[in-house]
C-alpha cells in the first residue's frame, strides 16, 4: 500500500515530469496563459496517461520488442483521439481555444517517457497510478504557471477579473509579456530554482569541475 | 518471452491491436457526432448574436436566435439568392478557398488580402416582432497583423448606422491586437457611420476619437500599440462595406430591390 502511495504522490514533488525529468515542455508554454484551458489540458493528459498505462501494461507479455513503441503510439493515439472528440462534444469553447495542443499529447513525452520506463515493466493498477501521479505533477506546474499568468497577464483568473485592469477603468497594468509563451519558461525556470532549493538531492551533479586559475608566472 | 518476436506472432499483435483500436476510435466518433454538430451550430449562432450586440447571457441561445433569417446574397449582383445554395449546409469559409465557388481577387481590389472572394454570402437579418427589418448581420473577415481575422459586423435598418462587431477567430498579439475583443473597444462601434457621400468612410484613427471634430462619426479608436492589426481592421471593412463586399447588396435593399 505505501509502495502504491509512493506511486501516486513521489511525481508530484519528489520526481516530477516537468522540474526534475524536464518532459512535456512544449505543452506547458502553450495552452498556460489561461487557467481554464489548462484545467482541461492537465485533465486530459492525466487521463491519457493512467489509461495508457493501464491498457500497455496489461498487454506488455504479450508485446513484439520489436514493434513495442509503435503498439505504445497506437493505444495512446488513440486514446487521445477519444479525449478530444469528447472535449469537442462537451467542452466545445475550451476545445477551440486547445485546438492542435489535445492532438499533440500523443507526442506529449511523459506519456511516452511513463508508457515505456514504467508499464512495459509493473502490472495494470500500479502502472495506473503510476500515470495518475505524472499526470497530477505535471498539472501542478501547469496550474502553478497558468495562475501566474493569467492572473498578472490579463488580471483574471478562471476568466473571472481579479485585478481591475486600466483599458477597462481599473488601476492594474497588466504585463503583456506573461500572454506570450516565452514567460512560461522564466516561470518553469523559476518553479525548479524553488524545487531544487527545498529539496537539494535534486540538483544533479556537476560534470566538470573548473580547474584554478594557473598562477602568475607558472604558466610561462 | 522469446515467442513474442517470431514475425507470426508480431503480425497477431499488431492486426489485433489495429482492429481493437479503430473501433474504439470510430465509435467515439460516430456516437459523439450529433452532440459535436449541435455544439458547432450553437457557436456559430452565439458568434453572430455576440457581434450584433444582440446576446444575452444565460438565455438559451436557440431562442435568441429566433427573431434572427438566415439569407443567402449573391455578392456580384447583390441581390438575395436564398435557392443558389443549401443555407444549412453551406460552408462559407470553404467555398471562399473552392475555385468553383469564388473568384480571385485582383491586388488593387484585394485590400483586406483575403486573396478569393466567395459567390455566394450567408447574412443575417433580425427581425423585430412586426417581421420588418431591424439589424443586419453582415460576415466579414481579412488580414491583419498576423492572421486573418474573421468576424461580423451589424448595421442598423439604414444600411449605414453600425450596430456592433465582433470577431470569433482571430490570431493577434494578446494584449496588443488582441484588443480587438476588449468589450470597451468594441463598445466604441455601435452608432458610428460606414458611408459619407457613398464611399465607405469608416476607420480606426491613430489614438482616441475627438468628439468634437467633423468626421469623428467616422472614426474609431486605434489599438494602441498594434498599427498593423488597426490598419487590417479598417481595410477589412471596407473592403467588404466596398463595391467589392457588401455596397451592392446594401444598395439594393435601401432602395428595396433586393
Amino acid at each position: 500500500m505505501t509502495a502504491m502511495k509512493e506511486t501516486l504522490t513521489g511525481p508530484i514533488f519528489k520526481n516530477n515530469p516537468i522540474a526534475l525529468q524536464i518532459l512535456g515542455i512544449c505543452s506547458a508554454l502553450a495552452v498556460t496563459s489561461s487557467l481554464r484551458v489548462t484545467l482541461v489540458m492537465c485533465v486530459a493528459l492525466t487521463v491519457v496517461t493512467a489509461f495508457s498505462g493501464m491498457f500497455i501494461s496489461s498487454i506488455r507479455r504479450h508485446i513484439p520488442g520489436s514493434i513495442r513503441i509503435i503498439v505504445q503510439m497506437v493505444i495512446i493515439a488513440s486514446l487521445v483521439i477519444v479525449v478530444d472528440q469528447f472535449l469537442k462534444a462537451y467542452a466545445f469553447t475550451i476545445s477551440k481555444q486547445l485546438s492542435v495542443f489535445v492532438g499533440l499529447i500523443i507526442t506529449n513525452c511523459i506519456v511516452m517517457g511513463r508508457a515505456e520506463a514504467f508499464a512495459m515493466k509493473n502490472p495494470p493498477l500500479p502502472s495506473f497510478i503510476d500515470g495518475l501521479g505524472n499526470g497530477l505533477g505535471y498539472s501542478v506546474v501547469l496550474i502553478a504557471v497558468a495562475v501566474v499568468r493569467e492572473l498578472f497577464g490579463s488580471g483574471k483568473l478562471m476568466g473571472y477579473e481579479v485585478l481591475p485592469l486600466i483599458t477597462e477603468g481599473g488601476w492594474y497594468i497588466p504585463n503583456g509579456m506573461l500572454l506570450l509563451p516565452p514567460s512560461a519558461f522564466f516561470l518553469i525556470g523559476g518553479f525548479i530554482w524553488v524545487l531544487r532549493s527545498v529539496r537539494k538531492e535534486q540538483v544533479e551533479e556537476s560534470e566538470f569541475k573548473l580547474a584554478r586559475h594557473t598562477p602568475v608566472g607558472e604558466g610561462v | 518471452m522469446s515467442s513474442n518476436d517470431g514475425i507470426r506472432k508480431t503480425l497477431i499483435v499488431a492486426f489485433s491491436l489495429c482492429i481493437v483500436c479503430s473501433v474504439i476510435v470510430s465509435a467515439a466518433v460516430v456516437m459523439l457526432k450529433p452532440v459535436q454538430e449541435v455544439n458547432k451550430t450553437l457557436d456559430r449562432k452565439r458568434n453572430i448574436l455576440a457581434a450584433a450586440g444582440l446576446l444575452v447571457e444565460g438565455q438559451s441561445i436557440d431562442e435568441q436566435f429566433k427573431h434572427v433569417r438566415t439569407r443567402v446574397v449573391d455578392l456580384t449582383t447583390g441581390k438575395f439568392a436564398d435557392d443558389a445554395v443549401n443555407i444549412d449546409k453551406y460552408d462559407q469559409r470553404k467555398a471562399a478557398k473552392d475555385p468553383e465557388q469564388s473568384e480571385a481577387l485582383a491586388p488593387e481590389q484585394d485590400v483586406a488580402k483575403i486573396s478569393r472572394r466567395e459567390q455566394y454570402a450567408l447574412v443575417y437579418i433580425v427581425q423585430d416582432p412586426q417581421g420588418d427589418l431591424e439589424k443586419i448581420i453582415l460576415p466579414i473577415r481579412g488580414y491583419g497583423l498576423w492572421s486573418t481575422l474573421h468576424g461580423f459586423i451589424a448595421l442598423e435598418s439604414d444600411g449605414n448606422t453600425v450596430a456592433g462587431l465582433g470577431f470569433y477567430e482571430h490570431g493577434e498579439t494578446p494584449g496588443l491586437g488582441g484588443e480587438v475583443d476588449n468589450p470597451r473597444w468594441k463598445s466604441i462601434w455601435p452608432g458610428k457611420q460606414v458611408y459619407r457621400d457613398g464611399e465607405v468612410e469608416i476607420g480606426l484613427i491613430k489614438g482616441a476619437v475627438d468628439p468634437s471634430a467633423a468626421a469623428a462619426p467616422w472614426e474609431i479608436d486605434g489599438l494602441a500599440g498594434a498599427t498593423l492589426t488597426s490598419v487590417g481592421i479598417t481595410n477589412l471593412v471596407h473592403f467588404w462595406l466596398g463595391q467589392d463586399g457588401f455596397e451592392p447588396f446594401l444598395n439594393n435593399l435601401r432602395a428595396g430591390e433586393a
